[in-house]
């Protein structure tokens, strides 16, 4: 305690100095704290958003069948057969020019099925969705979005209107809400759509065929993701003969984990990068400690003659050059709010918002400490190592 | 009390050996009051440091109230030092960030002498040396004989066996002199031990008894 307000004595005694010292501190802080802050905000914020858009399901694709190609039975066999599997939704997509009347344009086609609508939770706004006769029966059927709707016939209140896809006749049987939060919808505004039953995709396009290619999975009710995922790399391995490379599975938890991992490593760059600026800082404070000591050669002398021991004096240089650490430290941390409150003022239209990240404040902390100590014990070991008479005698 | 025997100290100036102390005893009682007059050179400044436990001897012996000082290392002397001696500088060696009864309070400190009564030695000793009304002032507020006067109160706070006073009176006019010299003698009224180490026959003349020292070593005189 002593020793802890005769640092702050001596460092308030030389206030220009001091400040000039721990700037490197606070730059070096404001650095670490500031970037891992702005790094994690931003993250969070694309994570949320992932999490948002993207549903809760499984993206499989198949790109080698290895003989054994995935039909609609097959799919049908699954959803029943494994319990681990929620709904299967095959899908298959062409390009194809839809055409009503005089107005014409290209159109994005899907291929579905009953479940596909559930898994990628789309709504209508009229009509109904693909059933399962449709699938069965070929029909020539579609449901398509507004922006089809309003594009192609002229308004969005259109079931029972026909379409030509390809030149082939639709029966237009339901109309979608235009969903602004979704990710597809997000991606894909503006364009064109329709979907039509799978197996009608198969008859339309010369590069869908039977041969399933791709299809959502959703986790069976009451169970998670992971335990799907797991259970359907089981399910084509054994299809594929454990050729791990004739398929890929994705899902939007995938997602989030290669995000968070990409975040990390750059917030452990960027750390790393300003922790170089602290150990520079660090370094800083050793340099103005080393003078000090110096200057302060006779002061050390009085100290050891009326009998200050070597600990005495090591501990009192010691705090000193901790205090200023953590002083900078302490500054540095205050910047980096200010400097945050004032990015979110100014992006504050985004919707992103930055905070003081608590982890990496903890880190900048114990790491101005340290450098505090490592860099403080060699000026400090060097007065308390002094000879008493030589240095009651230095300069005088 | 004191007790040098054939102590010797040499000191290497470039190539050549100085002896600074050459076979010297010296004697001190409790309650003496001693002066150590000699020239600049004559190895004064080293027998003080010897005296003060600041450096050890290469050679004899010296009992400080019974404890054998060269067989102690560099902290112990540090501790000794602190309990056993009062130094008095001649430049007063105040810190000179701190107050008056900052300097005071130091001593006690390092000898972890708790808040309150070191509040209340700092307090007396300081009334002892008249400066009660300055005890908040820095060093570089005062005059010479204020700080001298700091500085001896800061001696004698921790109750020391021994003051060793060097040159006290160096660096202050005659009359300021005589004031510091009086508190000496007052204090050896008290019953401390004073040891005094001047070049000045006038100051050494002051104590009971004077010891001379000349190229290392020491002979009583009387003057």
């Amino acid at each position: 305690m002593q020793a802890f307000t005769m640092a702050l004595r001596s460092i308030s005694s030389n206030k220009m100095r001091s400040v000039l010292t721990m700037l490197g501190i606070i730059i070096g802080v404001m650095a670490l704290v500031v970037l891992v802050s702005l790094v994690n905000g931003a993250a969070g914020q694309v994570t949320d958003t992932i999490s948002d858009l993207g549903n809760s399901l499984i993206t499989a694709t198949i790109s080698d069948d290895k003989g054994s190609p995935i039909t609609l039975d097959t799919i049908a066999q699954w959803e029943k057969e494994e319990a681990e599997l929620g709904q299967i939704a095959p899908y298959a997509t062409d390009s194809f020019i839809g055409r009503h009347g005089g107005e014409y344009g290209s159109m994005t086609v899907y291929g579905a099925t009953g479940s596909y609508y559930s898994l990628q939770n789309l709504q209508l706004s009229m009509g109904r969705w693909i059933n399962s006769a449709d699938v069965e029966n070929n029909s020539y059927v579609c449901v398509i979005n507004e922006t089809a709707a309003e594009e192609l016939i002229g308004y969005t209140d259109c079931v029972g209107q026909t379409l030509s896809i390809n030149d082939v006749e639709h029966t237009v049987i339901g109309v979608l809400q235009a969903d602004e939060d979704s990710l597809t919808s997000v991606l894909t505004s503006g364009t064109m759509m329709a979907y039509v039953p799978y197996t009608t995709l198969v008859r339309l396009s010369d590069t869908v065929t039977q041969d399933i290619t791709s299809f959502y999975v959703s986790a069976a009710q009451g169970s998670t993701l992971d335990i799907a995922e797991a259970a359907l790399e089981t399910l084509l391995n054994e299809r594929f003969e454990e050729d791990e490379d004739a398929y890929s599975l994705s899902s939007s938890q995938m997602l989030e984990e290669a995000m968070s991992t990409v975040t990390s490593s750059l917030s452990i760059l960027l750390g790393g990068i300003a922790a170089v600026s602290l150990v520079v800082g660090g370094i800083g404070i050793m340099n103005i400690m080393l003078v000090t000591v110096t200057e302060r050669t006779r002061e050390i002398g009085i100290r050891k003659a009326i009998g200050a021991s070597r600990g005495t004096i090591l501990t009192q240089f010691l705090m000193e050059a901790v205090v200023l650490c953590m002083m900078g430290c302490a500054l540095g941390i205050f910047l980096s709010w200010a400097i945050l409150q004032l990015v979110n003022t100014i992006v504050v239209s985004t919707g992103i918002s930055f905070s003081l990240d608590g982890g990496v404040v903890a880190i900048a902390v114990a790491f101005c400490f340290i450098i505090g100590v490592v860099f403080g014990l060699y000026p400090a070991n060097k007065a308390a190592k002094m000879k008493p008479i030589d240095a009651l005698h230095y300069g005088g | 009390m004191i007790e040098l025997k054939d102590i010797s100290k040499v000191y290497l100036v470039g190539d050549e050996r100085v002896k600074a102390l050459d076979h010297a005893s010296l004697h001190i009682y409790p309650h003496e009051f001693v002066s150590i007059i000699g020239p600049s050179g004559s190895g004064k400044s080293t027998l003080m440091n010897i005296i003060g436990c600041l450096d050890v001897a290469d050679a004899g012996t010296y009992l400080l109230d019974g404890l054998p000082i060269e067989s102690y290392k560099e902290n112990q002397l540090a501790k000794i030092r602190n309990q056993k001696i009062g130094f008095v500088f001649q430049s007063f060696n105040l810190i000179p960030k701190l107050s008056a009864e900052e300097n005071v309070e130091l001593p006690l400190i390092y000898q972890k002498v708790p808040k309150n009564e070191r509040h209340r030695r700092v307090k007396e000793a300081l009334e002892r040396v008249n400066l009660s009304h300055r005890a908040k002032h820095l060093p570089t507020e005062l005059s010479g004989g204020q700080q001298q006067r700091v500085a001896i109160a800061r001696a004698l706070v921790t109750n020391p066996s021994l003051i060793l006073a060097d040159e006290p009176t160096g660096n202050l006019d005659s009359k300021t002199s005589r004031e510091i010299m009086d508190i000496f003698h007052e204090l050896h009224q008290q019953g401390n031990t004073i040891v005094l180490i001047t070049h000045d026959n006038d100051v050494a003349k002051q104590a009971p008894r004077s010891v001379h020292i000349l190229d290392g070593r020491l002979t009583e005189v009387t003057l």
